[in-house]
């Protein structure tokens, strides 16, 4: 069905950056490239820009399809668009694949020029800090002086919050929707679960699989499932599948038999032939390095003091993963520093997803706050 | 706030001049219950206030939004933990008091976050609201619009025990004023007065 909302069909642009990147890590990478796309027109005054930044699974296909690609809808299509909560009538949006993906940006499986071969285990541990960084060499590139928003949801928040936080004058709004300044220890053991799924995969080669041509499709399929069940909410698992049987009665085996099985595998399943297991262990890791305020012994308020953008901070009620209770931790840093913020905590039964659905209330609060930024 | 906002097309509201009249201009505000934020929003326009609102209902959020102010959910029931010890000039309470169950504790929680605090209320013991209680019903009117089965008034009271409640918490009253619709009331004012506007601070 043609959405006439939709950006239509996009074309993934690509740029090669040769300033060579220091990483947080004390590494440097001597060059990358990064894919993005762009919607929307950049304004005379090259004010009307807004970043979108990804979470762990996503990418820069944030919005429209591509040409003759079945099931290639952006994974915000519902909240970018002509006349959508994100109006690209209005806005120039970009969304870019992070370093170290697997979706055309540098990563793992990319060719080190130096080797000839994939970078594979070779390639550096990234950093929230470091994608802004790059994500700065790309608005360089697009002649983008200043975002008028910097918008992400889980990990892509933690990015709108690290850009406020390192680039104070080049963001006019950041939109952290449901984030955190810092995983909490559960968080953290869930990311670690997920990369011992990967690591154990025999077929996972110490990260140098390719040069098996194999993939630790299994370690990826667990750490996806695992996942998966934290972001989404008992109540939701209990609304759409309960103990429903797939075949109406028990067979007592160790088959597929409730529904909730059924779906957690063909996700796995779904995601280990499409997503790079290094670029998974990585954006894990920047999850969990992720902490502002680790340079301020602890301090978040102190971190923030820098900060001049305008915010938006949303939390979802049924988010256990980040938790409104994490947002609020922002808020509280925003409040100390005499900041502009509002703050959400929408009610949704759907867990961490939330931030990818469109429920109405949700999208009419980012519609209303995108609407009073000047362009 | 945000970066644009049209001027404010509120109409002047007697109950918001008078308040807006006790406020320094450039002031930092914390309006708790603000509605759609058109106090904050008339402030912030003719006082130049910087202020955050406090609201918990979904759609007095996100008209805030449209207002383009700065607004926190929170329950107020359950206090001002998220906000810092005399970290505001002032924070108001507008028509908002009587619809709290927490009612000494928010006023507790105004004196720890504010340097001032201003309450207003509609004054229970307004005479029209006495006749109407002699004569057996519970009152209906302008400022009490709601019938005694569907109110969110769940703490009424006069100027006396509002008074009262000050002095129970430690808040020094430093001004009054006392409206029946936009004229000031001084004669009687427990008695003619339909809002009242109380500004006050700690006493330590």
């Amino acid at each position: 069905m043609q959405d006439s909302k939709s950006v239509g069909v996009i074309t993934p642009q690509y740029v090669q950056i040769s300033t060579p990147l220091q990483l947080k890590s004390g590494l440097v990478l001597d060059s990358y490239h990064l894919v993005y796309e762009t919607y929307g027109q950049l304004n005379a005054a090259r004010s009307n820009a807004v970043l979108i930044c990804h979470a762990l699974s996503g990418n820069h296909h944030v919005a429209g399809v591509y040409a003759e690609t079945e099931k290639s809808l952006g994974w915000w299509d519902n909240m970018v668009g002509s006349g959508k909560p994100i109006d690209t009538n209005r806005f120039f949006v970009i969304g870019v694949n992070n370093l170290g993906g697997c979706h055309g940006s540098t990563g793992p499986a990319s060719i080190d020029i130096k080797t000839g071969k994939p970078y594979g285990a070779t390639f550096p541990v990234v950093t929230v800090e470091d994608w802004v960084e790059t994500q700065a060499q790309l608005a360089e590139h697009l002649g983008i002086e200043q975002f008028a928003a910097v918008v992400g949801g889980s990990l892509g928040g933690m990015q709108a919050m690290q850009w406020a936080l390192d680039y104070p004058e080049k963001v006019r709004h950041a939109l952290i929707i449901a984030a955190a300044a810092k995983l909490t220890a559960q968080n953290i053991a869930f990311n670690d679960v997920a990369r011992q799924a990967i690591m154990t995969d025999q077929e996972f080669y110490g990260g140098n699989y390719y040069a098996y041509n194999t993939l630790p499709r299994r370690g990826l399929r667990l750490a996806r499932m695992l996942g998966h069940i934290t972001y989404l909410s008992d109540d939701s698992m209990a609304t759409k599948f309960g103990r429903n049987l797939r075949n109406g009665e028990l067979s007592f085996g160790f088959d597929v038999e409730f529904e909730i099985e059924s779906y957690l595998r063909y996700q796995g399943d779904k995601f280990a032939d499409l997503f790079d297991a290094n670029s998974y262990l990585l954006m894990t890791k920047a999850l969990d390095y992720f902490n502002p305020a680790d340079a301020y012994d602890g301090d978040l308020s102190a971190a923030f003091r820098v900060a001049k953008a305008n915010f938006l901070i949303l939390s979802f009620t049924s988010d256990w993963r980040f938790s409104p209770e994490r947002s609020r931790e922002i808020v509280k840093a925003l409040l100390d520093n005499k900041i502009n913020v509002s703050y959400a905590e929408i009610t949704t039964s759907h867990g961490h997803d939330s931030f990818l659905m469109a429920t109405p209330h949700y999208h009419r609060l980012v519609r209303a706050y995108m609407d009073t930024i000047s362009t | 706030m945000n970066d644009t906002t049209a001027p404010s097309t509120i109409a002047l509201r007697p109950d918001f001049a008078a308040i807006a009249a006790w406020i320094k201009p450039g002031a930092k505000i914390l309006d708790l219950g603000c509605g759609d934020g058109s106090l904050l929003r008339y402030l912030r326009d003719t006082r130049n206030v910087f202020g955050y609102g406090v609201e918990i209902d979904d759609d007095n959020l996100l008209k805030c939004f449209r207002n383009g102010i700065n607004v926190i959910q929170n329950d107020l029931e359950a206090g001002l933990s998220g906000f810092e010890s005399d970290s505001f000039d002032y924070v108001i309470l507008s028509q908002t008091l009587q619809a709290m169950r927490h009612t000494e504790g928010i006023i507790k929680e105004i004196l720890r976050v504010g340097k001032e605090g201003i309450v207003s209320f509609p004054n229970f013991g307004y005479w029209k609201n006495r006749v109407q209680v002699i004569s057996g019903h519970m009152p209906v009117s302008k400022t009490l619009p709601y019938h005694w089965y569907d109110t969110p008034n769940i703490h009424l009271c006069t100027l006396g025990d509002f008074e009262a409640l000050c002095q129970q918490c430690n808040a020094r009253i430093l001004e009054r004023r006392v409206m029946n619709n936009d004229r000031l009331v001084k004669f009687l004012p427990n008695l003619m007065g339909m809002l009242a506007f109380y500004r006050f601070e700690r006493q330590d």
